[in-house]
């Protein structure tokens, strides 16, 4: 009995691989299982291979599985794309196309014909229903989950397609229990709970309620890859609490309108990704300039230009630390997991409100698309905190008269006061200006508030570090975003295998936590900085911020989320050999 | 709080403008002192969003809420405001290179949005700020230091834009014509939903041709012409194509819906009000699509 499985569906683009992957998903889910699914898929509607691969597991998962137990192909091309993450032992249900496996590795070829069977009975579209069957029965799973499923979906449309479509479960149980019954040997150990107390989301999605949870009522963006899901979501769900998405002309328009929509008051937002985030410069300097809140959600995709827009990639990092013209406050904060996504949304918008100043929450595209179980979001852990924004008769009279917007007080943090306030009238300008808001070319002055407005992050209470395992530590692997999971998971394989292996999860970029990084990396037999780009900003970063020489770096730039597997692998080597520094 | 009487001074701010003397600009803030004044709001219920270049200064000199911002990007940042707060009157300002140059983008798109704020360009045909160059509205053949062979390109005209694109209020002024301008931004801003108003403000530093004598003797009077029909947006565009774009006065006013009214769930509440913590139920039901 396993305590893990991997699954993976394969096709072509729109032919349903990306539902079929969820259910399977989802039923596993109900069954108390925990859940990673993780969605590949190409810039284009139709055609093109698409697969959606399902981990399944008795304990938490967050990173994609390393190798493939089942797949279920469609297509040849899916067994062909698929096959080098096989292993001997694995399980390929084939479509009847006449699948021909590479090379001879141990694999089972299970010729099962999905679309024929599924036309018999009537639609060549239930052929992910038999495939669904074929799968139910190769993991030993119980059918009356998938039976809920298809009862659940399908009846709307009536009994009849009830009736086929659980037919179409049944005739695949039956054709692969006839011919591989006694091989198949995916059968799941009992996952020992129920999901009760869990969802199963994915980061945007968990992303856009946290936003929501903490007050945001503006969403101005445009459609991208991999955002998009930010504002789709909130566009459904907005309009339950008075809250309103705008789709702008462009990323430039989208900021703007967020930051004019802070100004007045709303909490507002953005969300986007590299090339959208890098048409949003100028306008970060205005947030930064002007002291207007704004938070912006960059779910980075594979770059540069166009790149890879279907693809993960951490490579916005250097723009997201120093992009924009001038010096500003900014804070950037990273959640690593679906769950964190809820938790870094919500406590943005304090952050943007306590330190009046651009906060740009930096998710990735295997974070943001990936849907996985979660355990659910706690309100009690949402608080609101507007910060010096002052409201209310008392909070006026006290400063009226001699209100500066932007006061130079101790901690950089001037008291603010809403647009439509009778005698607080003031101008906030992106030209440099005096403390009353005035615009001035003052040397004396400019110097005095530039300082005033780069004070202001002084202090962040937001953790800068989590860290997982005990330190000093033989091994300290060192991430941010989604590749936190694929950290901890090669921890826990090296820590098994006696290697003493901890993980620094950078959850704030900015301002960055030199002194809490310096602590943890402090006397680490090595460290391993794992990132997904090909000029290791984050160990550059690092460098620049605490010193020393540049750390040996793990780097994957190839569109794929990195895995456990590589982690481990290349933790080994780097214990191996201590001063094998690789410079990209 | 009971509200206190206005005049055109109670919109003059403290700071004193830097424009040339001469400059068209003075009328436009004028005019938009005495409009705010005649409709009787207090400064407090103004917000005026102003883009970069001599016309974005206004945003300083009136006096009312400002958010002065980026080159081209006073529409947007407009319009996060306005729908943030319905309570506010919100006017964006800037000149030609502003919002049909580097903004034209945004021009095009707040059009067919149709959120009910105000748009007042200051047109002079030529980039007054950064000293004398070529602008989106300068004639074919308009030398400056950026053409000094003469313009290659054709002017915008972004009435004809605006009337192509659907604007519900469409309207030229003259800053010479103080009290014609006025009255067009009264309308303007009574108008509901996307209203512009291009305000011709000549330069007199940097353009020697478009001079205040030089559009007198061609700027054509459309609200004395009997054989004008605002309400008509054909007509309306042929008027303009007849004059060439040198009219002033009312060119169209229409009202529609405005795309508040299209937002599911909008409230007129001010989005500051919406800032608390959230509904435990509709939380717990969110989370329950996902369970």
């Amino acid at each position: 009995m396993r305590t893990e499985l991997v699954w993976k569906v394969g096709g072509q683009q729109g032919e349903g691989i990306d539902s079929t992957g969820i259910v399977f998903l989802n039923v596993c889910h109900s069954l108390g299982y925990h859940t990673f699914g993780y969605r590949h898929f190409m810039s284009r509607i139709k055609g093109g291979h698409t697969n959606y691969q399902v981990r399944v597991a008795t304990r938490p998962v967050y990173a994609v599985g390393d190798q493939t137990d089942i797949l279920i192909a469609f297509d040849q091309e899916s067994i062909d794309y698929n096959f080098w993450e096989l292993p001997s032992g694995a399980f390929v249900i084939a479509d009847g196309f006449g699948a021909k496996l590479p090379e001879e590795r141990g694999v089972t070829l299970a010729e099962v014909p999905l679309t024929k069977i599924a036309s018999d009975l009537g639609n060549s579209l239930m052929k992910n229903m038999v495939a669904m069957g074929a799968t139910c029965e190769l993991t030993g799973l119980p059918v009356e989950p998938f039976e809920k499923f298809v009862e659940r979906q399908f009846s709307r449309k009536g009994d009849e397609v009830v009736k086929a479509n659980l037919e179409a479960l049944e005739a695949g149980r039956k054709y692969v229990r006839e011919r591989w019954g006694q091989q198949a040997h995916f059968k799941l150990e009992d996952s020992g709970s129920t999901s009760d107390g869990r969802l199963v989301i994915e980061g945007d999605y968990a992303a856009g309620m946290g936003a929501l949870a903490a007050g945001c009522r503006f969403l101005s963006a445009y459609p991208i890859t991999p955002a998009s899901m930010i504002m789709e979501w909130l566009a459904v769900h907005f309009p339950k609490v008075g809250g309103v998405v705008i789709q702008a002309e462009d990323e430039i328009a989208a900021l703007c309108m967020a930051i004019g929509a802070n100004w007045a008051g709303a909490r507002a937002m953005t969300s986007t990704s590299g090339p959208g985030y890098s048409l949003m410069q100028e306008a970060i300097g205005l947030s930064g300039l002007t002291e207007t809140p704004v938070v912006i959600v960059d779910v980075q995709r594979a770059g540069p230009a166009t790149g890879l827009p279907t693809k993960h990639e951490q490579g916005d990092l250097n723009e997201i630390i120093y992009g924009s013209h001038g010096d500003i406050p900014r804070i950037v904060i990273a959640p690593g997991t679906i769950e964190e996504c809820f938790y870094a949304l919500a406590e943005a918008f304090n952050l943007a409100d306590k330190h009046q100043c651009p906060v740009i929450v930096a998710m990735d595209l295997y974070l943001g698309m990936s849907r996985g179980t979660t355990p659910e979001f706690d309100l009690d852990r949402v608080h609101i905190d507007r910060g010096a924004l002052l409201s209310g008769a008392d909070a006026l009279a006290k400063v009226k008269g001699q209100f500066e917007r932007f006061e130079n007080t101790p901690s950089g943090i001037s008291p603010r006061v809403l647009p439509g306030t009778a005698g607080f009238i003031h101008l906030t300008t992106g030209d440099e200006h005096q403390f009353d808001g005035r615009i001035t070319e003052d040397p004396k002055i400019r110097k005095a508030i530039m300082d005033k407005r780069l004070r202001k992050i002084d202090e962040v209470d937001y953790p800068g570090l989590s860290v997982r395992g005990s330190l000093p530590a033989d091994i300290v692997l060192v991430g941010f975003g989604a590749t936190t999971g694929a950290l901890w998971e090669a921890a826990d394989r090296l820590n098994a295998d006696g290697t003493r292996a901890a993980v620094v999860q950078m959850t704030r970029l900015w301002p960055f936590p030199a002194e809490e990084l310096s602590a943890a990396l402090d006397g680490a037999g090595s460290v391993l900085v794992v990132e997904s780009n090909a000029t290791a900003q984050l160990a550059h970063l690092i460098r620049s911020r605490i010193g020393g020489d540049l750390l040996p770096t793990l780097l994957k730039y190839d569109g794929d989320p990195i895995r456990p597997g590589e982690v481990e692998m290349r933790a080994k080597e780097v214990i191996a050999d201590v001063s094998g520094a690789r410079i990209a | 709080m009971s509200a206190a009487l206005v005049s055109p001074k109670s919109f003059v701010s403290e700071e004193r403008p830097t424009w040339c003397p001469g400059c068209g600009d003075y009328g436009v803030l004028q005019a938009l002192q005495r409009a705010a004044a005649q409709l009787g709001l207090q400064p407090h219920e103004i917000a005026v969003v102003s883009g970069i270049g001599c016309s974005g200064k206004i945003s300083s000199y009136f006096n009312a809420y400002g958010l002065h911002v980026l080159h081209g990007r006073s529409l947007p940042c407009a319009i996060g405001v306005k729908m943030a707060n319905p309570n506010l009157t919100v006017i964006a300002a800037g000149g030609d290179g502003d919002g049909y140059g580097i903004g034209g983008n945004h021009f095009l798109n707040a059009i067919r949005r149709n959120i009910n704020i105000t748009y007042i360009v200051m047109d002079n045909q030529v980039y007054g700020l950064t000293k004398g160059q070529t602008s989106p509205t300068s004639a074919h053949g308009f030398k400056s230091t950026t053409s000094p062979a003469g313009s290659a390109e054709n002017p915008m005209h972004p009435l004809r834009l605006a009337l192509a694109n659907g604007a519900g209020f469409i309207a030229q002024g003259f800053s010479a014509d103080r009290a014609q301008l006025v009255d067009l931004m009264v309308k303007a801003i009574q108008h509901k939903g996307f209203s512009v108003v291009n305000t011709i403000s000549p330069c007199v530093t940097f353009n020697k041709v478009n001079t205040y004598d030089w559009y007198r003797e061609r700027l054509h009077n459309l609200d004395e012409d009997s054989s004008h029909d605002p309400s008509d947006r054909a007509s309306a565009f042929a008027k303009v194509m007849e004059h060439g774009d040198l009219v002033r006065g009312l060119i169209y006013a229409e009202e529609g819906p405005s795309y508040d009214e299209f937002v599911p769930g909008y409230t007129t509440s001010a989005m500051a009000d919406l800032v608390k913590p959230a509904d435990r139920k509709l939380i717990d039901k969110l989370m329950a699509e996902y369970r």
